[in-house]
């Protein structure tokens, strides 16, 4: 193995535009998108219906052709290349299996267009590609409409792995599959990928599901990729208020810079409240300019303003004793607020904190004991903190 | 929140009481409906259907005059078949085999012809992506709502000139016949077939065809392969309409037929100028039994597959 990444593929400032009917309006799907996908990459395009995640999937695939810029698979440019002679195959989102043939022969498909390949052969590696995605014998000789979608998404899948794909495109394949076979077929391709180590490259607009799968995510927003990461950056350190509210749950405050030093930032919501929060280095920001900080609800911690506090490992603090104990530390942020809303979801507890001159926070709270140890009640005082760090402030 | 509250409309107090006399009124229009939809059909097709039977009837009734029933007879179908027919000295076995002869040949290459294209046109009006493609799709449906009379006409007239300018230029002695019948069978046949195979295209996923593109099929293997046997009911349905429909076509062929070529609606014409005889009868049953297994067979194989995709 080489230590030097293999780019699988690359596109450079690409650009789709459809015209209309009478060629008197243009839209543009897809603009100036470049990306570099790696070979073995598990590559999320991810974004909301019609931020062009599709139509850059079927250019990669041929069925359309780019407007402008280029796209290169495994450094040759593809845009003249028909869709037959490229060696990416893909899996649609309704599968688009052939309906008059059956499960074998919509598998042995695309071996036989290839042309060379003796019969018994073709037959050999279709029946081996639908034993891989755990159909039985039995079911080859059955018409795609006697498969559950389940059954059916996993003759899709063998039909494109059949043909050894350099690239196996995804467009929304487990859309149409309710939430526990979705599970279980996202832990089915993970595994598959790992296996294969063929380069994926996945169209989806769930956001839980890009995390889960993906080992880069390229979110995108009207036809242009805002930021490209691992999920754990993506998530951490959204580069936009797009992709923090896209990705997750996020609370946004607006407020102005007060001040900022290396990476934390003392930005002002209101008269009475400034709050610290950290910014990517890269980002140029002056006194006074209007912010976003976005904060996840699940990095605020909650304890009652009175009486005393319990923690996890079974201690407890008097309450203003706790207080003092953690504004000793630098990092921590602390607002004192009121508990305007309880929202009892099971595994937590989501609170809505009032705070400031009209601020407000959600915030969730995990359900560890029985829920009445760690009820706040409407109306009560509380002290919410966080870490500056994970409050991020956002120019865009 | 505290305004909400006064806002929340309030469910009325007390118990729900029915109104029994608007339930019993109610219930009496619907079962009155019931009875209604059974028998709306029967009226609505009485008109169509009763001639018919009667046609039927009355080819096995043994009596010259059509207007009373005197018992079973198959006398008419043998007439037919033995060069009698009533006093008629025009008529002749012979000349109503030939023409039969005749709708089968014209029948058989207008559909062949008429399917081809039909087809093709419908491939280019649900695939193709070209200017006019909209009002060229409006036109289709041209030949099913003008007039056939307007049809015929216009077939003869065109035939005239295109006729007059061949023989002029060329010095040949080229005149109506088979070619000009079939030419304009095609004519209206070819919107049918694109009608009833555009319909077909229409239903299918365009995915199907980009999946084989994919998994690595060019356009011709793609359309062999994949498209084709996906649309081969409704083309066959499609055809079938067309042969019944030339099979059966009376107007149109009546103007552009020649001297000698006569097919069998225009020969049954001929006969009925002098007088309705059982014998038509029997000649007309026969053409009926022949329409309905084609577009019964037609029928069938759009309906099972209706259900197959």
């Amino acid at each position: 193995m080489s230590q030097q990444p293999q780019i699988d593929i690359e596109l450079r400032n690409v650009v789709k535009e459809f015209t209309g009917r009478s060629g008197e309006f243009q839209t543009r799907a897809v603009d100036h998108v470049s990306l570099t996908i790696e070979r073995g990459e598990f590559f999320s395009l991810l974004g909301p219906s019609g931020c062009g995640k599709t139509t850059t999937l079927r250019m990669i695939a041929g069925f359309e052709a780019a407007s402008s810029g280029e796209i290169l698979l495994r450094g040759k440019a593809v845009q003249d290349v028909p869709p037959f002679h490229r060696p990416v195959n893909t899996v649609f989102q309704d599968y688009a299996l052939f309906p008059h043939m059956t499960a074998l022969q919509n598998v042995m498909f695309g071996l036989e267009m290839e042309n060379n390949i003796p019969r018994p052969e073709i037959r050999r590696r279709a029946e081996e590609a639908l034993e891989m995605v755990r159909m039985t014998p039995s079911q080859f000789h059955r018409k795609p409409r006697q498969f559950s979608g389940g059954q059916q998404q996993r003759i899709a899948l063998a039909r494109a792995l059949v043909k050894r794909p350099a690239v196996l495109l995804l467009d929304e394949p487990l859309g149409a599959l309710d939430l526990k076979l979705r599970k279980e077929m996202q832990y089915e391709l993970i595994t598959m990928q790992n296996d294969l180590g063929i380069t994926f490259i996945y169209v989806t607009h769930d956001q839980e599901e890009a995390l889960t799968m993906s080992d880069r995510i390229a979110v995108m927003n009207l036809g242009k990729v805002l930021q490209v990461g691992s999920p754990e950056e993506i998530y951490e350190t959204p580069n936009s208020r797009f992709v923090a509210d896209f990705i997750g749950e996020t609370n946004f405050l607006m407020g102005t810079v007060e001040s900022h030093e290396g990476i934390c930032a003392t930005v002002r919501l209101d008269e009475s409240t400034p709050i610290r929060a950290s910014y990517r280095s890269e980002e140029a920001l002056t006194n006074g300019q209007q912010v976003t900080v976005a904060i996840r609800p699940e990095k605020i911690n909650i304890f009652a303003a009175e009486g005393s506090v319990k923690h996890d490992d079974g201690t407890s603090d008097e309450a203003t004793a706790y207080r003092e104990k953690l504004l000793r530390d630098p990092d921590i942020v602390m607002v004192e607020g009121r508990v305007e809303y309880a929202n009892y979801i099971g595994t937590d507890t989501r609170y809505t904190i009032g705070f400031g001159n009209g601020q407000k926070l959600v915030m969730r709270e995990q359900n560890f004991g029985l829920r009445n140890d760690t009820y706040y009640e409407v109306g009560s005082r509380v002290f919410i903190f966080w870490d500056y760090e994970t409050a991020r402030v956002l120019t865009h | 929140m505290e305004q909400t509250a006064a806002l929340t409309p309030r469910p009325a107090p007390g118990a729900i009481e029915f109104n029994q006399g608007k339930i019993a009124r109610d219930m009496l229009i619907r079962r009155i409906g019931k009875i209604g939809l059974a028998f709306n059909p029967i009226f609505a097709y009485f008109f169509l259907w009763a001639p018919i039977l009667l046609l039927v009837l009355f080819s096995f009734n043994d009596s010259r005059t059509v207007a009373t029933w005197r018992g079973f007879t198959l006398q008419w179908y043998a007439n037919v078949f033995n060069n009698v027919v009533g006093t008629e000295a025009r008529f002749s076995t012979n000349l109503m085999l030939q023409s039969f002869g005749n709708s089968i040949v014209v029948g058989i290459v207008a559909t062949i012809l008429a399917t081809t294209i039909g087809t093709m046109v419908a491939l280019s009006l649900a695939r193709g992506n070209f200017p006019g493609k909209r009002l060229l799709d409006g036109l289709l449906f041209l030949p099913v709502v003008i007039p056939e009379i307007t049809q015929g006409i216009s077939l003869l007239i065109f035939f005239n000139v295109v006729l007059d300018f061949v023989n002029q230029t060329f010095g040949t002695t080229a005149q109506l016949g088979f070619g000009s019948i079939i030419i304009g069978h095609v004519a209206f046949n070819v919107s049918y077939v694109a009608i009833v195979v555009r319909a077909r295209l229409s239903d299918m996923n365009p995915k199907l065809e980009e999946a084989a593109r994919d998994l690595g099929a060019n356009e011709w293997r793609t359309f062999w392969r994949v498209t084709f046997p996906l649309i081969v009911p409704g083309v066959i349905a499609g055809s079938l309409l067309a042969f019944t429909l030339s099979l059966d076509d009376f107007v149109i062929t009546f103007f552009v037929s020649g001297v000698g070529t006569t097919t069998l609606p225009v020969f049954v014409y001929g006969l009925l100028k002098l007088s309705v005889t059982p014998e038509i009868n029997a000649i007309s049953t026969l053409i009926l039994l022949l329409s309905t297994l084609l577009i019964g067979t037609a029928m069938l194989l759009l309906g099972r597959d209706a259900v197959k995709l």
